[in-house]
């Protein structure tokens, strides 16, 4: 995990009303929406614990598109967030949920299909001041908090991929801050998550990507 | 160089003849590895965004999305220029006016900074800017000054919680306070274990504060809780420069305050369900905006 930065603390400069509900809920959208690649097509929203008592009041729902439309937190057209996303074709559905399945009180899971039929799912923690926590991607755990730059890998649990990885980023000398390997099934999908110092410039990412058992291989940078 | 707790922080402070502001400082770019004009150079963005704030909720006509606030900061700054003596005093006066209105901007989806949460965005800038204008602090002296509240929020996010879901509003509220009060302290040339006396008095004087937020909009109870707030931050390092210490470190005041947190039932700490929100004209309100 990343350390807390001043700037954690006074910050994040942000659009209101909520640094925990419009502000970090923007974040997880944000970074969802970079997750499930392409162009989005529909998205539903599932809200828990406090967002899905107050989520109107905080303006969670209009930051939680915005976020998914790419906007930051800084963006002046949040407010304008369902009517773009109406001119931009996005099916959206906001779903309350009261039932009480021990997440942490402002969690909210995207689920995002894309233009090309994919629907990946992330599963997000607001935990107050701006700052996120992704749990679960497709209902396997997780951990990203998109405070440094991320490298996210979806790969196939074959022997290999992590070196291919770590070769590419040895060929760019870029050092690895955090790395941390999830998988939901031996053999199966596979997570690699590494948050680094340096920006990771395009020509790497695809060198990662073009490998046989790598599905996708994204930056998160907020 | 890193601290974790208080204690190591003002260790840090005395070893090396440097205040609060300075160790924040150095921490950002020894230990985070920060350019020290880039740290300097946001935090001057950040001190100018909180100011604008101030300077547009007194100036504009604003309206929140639920309509439960707007024009506050306006009439209490036209009463304070209007008294020959207002009942504050110049600076709480002014402070408490300010610290409304950043609210008013936040609740209208304006541009404000969150320090430490969005909820409790007016207690800074509201001390900050009226510290600014009374005393003639230069920028440079006030950016420094927002390292020293950074530093004071930094403790209570790493070792509580500044989320009023998770401890309430004294949680929020609490830290600005604590951060407001601590960087006052150092303004007027209080000591690294002073301000810390500052902070620890500050959440002391308002722990078990629940988040009661009518119809969940951040607008009331929550934009005078701001004043409150600032109020409470400047009583403090009054209090404090003084020469009256605080019994519990600062360490202990902010395990104290998460422990109180945690204990706050689930209805008040933000879900709208207990407190004033839950009360007949808070659900009458509720029912009007939301039907």
């Amino acid at each position: 995990m990343k350390d807390i930065s001043v700037f954690d603390v006074i910050g994040p400069n942000m659009i209101g009303p909520s640094s925990s509900h419009t502000a970090g809920a923007l974040r997880i959208a944000l970074m969802a929406g970079k997750i499930a690649k392409g162009k989005p097509k529909k998205v539903t929203f599932v809200l828990y614990g406090s967002f899905a008592m107050t989520y109107k009041g905080h303006g969670t729902d209009k930051a939680l598109l915005a976020g998914v439309l790419g906007m930051n937190t800084e963006d002046y057209r949040i407010r304008d967030s369902f009517r773009l996303a109406e001119e931009a074709g996005i099916e959206y559905h906001f779903v309350p949920c009261t039932e009480n399945k021990g997440y942490h009180p402002n969690t909210v899971e995207v689920i995002i299909t894309n233009d090309e039929g994919t629907t990946t799912s992330i599963l997000g923690v607001s935990v107050g001041g701006g700052n996120v926590k992704l749990k679960q991607i497709n209902g396997a755990d997780i951990s990203v908090s998109g405070n440094l730059t991320t490298l996210f890998v979806q790969q196939y649990d074959r022997p290999g991929v992590v070196a291919h990885i770590s070769k590419c980023l040895t060929d760019y000398n870029v050092n690895i801050a955090f790395m941390k390997l999830y998988r939901d099934k031996k053999g199966e999908n596979a997570y690699t998550i590494i948050e680094t110092d340096e920006a990771l410039p395009d020509k790497l990412v695809q060198e990662i990507n073009d490998y046989p058992d790598i599905k996708s291989a994204i930056v998160i940078d907020l | 160089m890193d601290f974790t707790k208080a204690a190591e922080l003002l260790a840090i402070c005395e070893a090396g003849g440097i205040p609060i502001s300075q160790a924040m400082l150095d921490r950002e770019v020894l230990f985070l590895k920060k350019d020290i004009g880039t740290a300097v150079s946001q935090m001057e963005h950040s001190y100018t965004i909180m100011k604008d704030a101030v300077h547009s909720a007194i100036t504009e006509d604003i309206r929140s999305i639920g309509g439960l606030i707007g024009g506050e900061a306006k009439k209490l700054d036209a009463y304070r220029q209007a008294q020959p003596k207002p009942l504050c005093g110049p600076v709480i006066s002014k402070a408490i006016a300010y610290a409304m209105g950043v609210l008013e901007v936040n609740a209208s989806m304006g541009l404000i900074v969150a320090a430490p949460t969005a909820g409790s965005s007016g207690v800074v800038p509201g001390v900050f800017v009226a510290l600014q204008e009374e005393y003639g602090f230069s920028d440079e002296e006030m950016v420094k000054a927002l390292f020293n509240a950074g530093a004071i929020g930094y403790l209570i996010t790493r070792n509580a919680t500044v989320a009023g879901a998770e401890g309430g509003c004294q949680a929020e509220v609490g830290a600005a306070s604590a951060m407001a009060a601590s960087a006052a302290t150092e303004l007027l040339g209080g000591t690294p274990s002073q301000c810390m006396s500052a902070a620890a008095t500050a959440i002391t004087n308002i722990l078990g504060l629940v988040c009661d937020p009518i119809a969940g909009l951040v607008e009331a109870p929550c934009q005078k809780r701001n004043a409150m707030g600032a109020s409470n931050a400047i009583v403090a390092a009054q209090i404090t420069l003084a020469g009256v210490g605080n019994l519990l470190p600062l360490d202990e005041v902010i395990d104290v305050m998460y422990t109180v947190g945690k204990s706050i039932p689930f209805e008040l700490r933000e879900t709208a369900l207990g407190g004033v929100a839950a009360s007949p004209t808070g659900c009458a309100l509720q029912k009007r905006i939301f039907g």
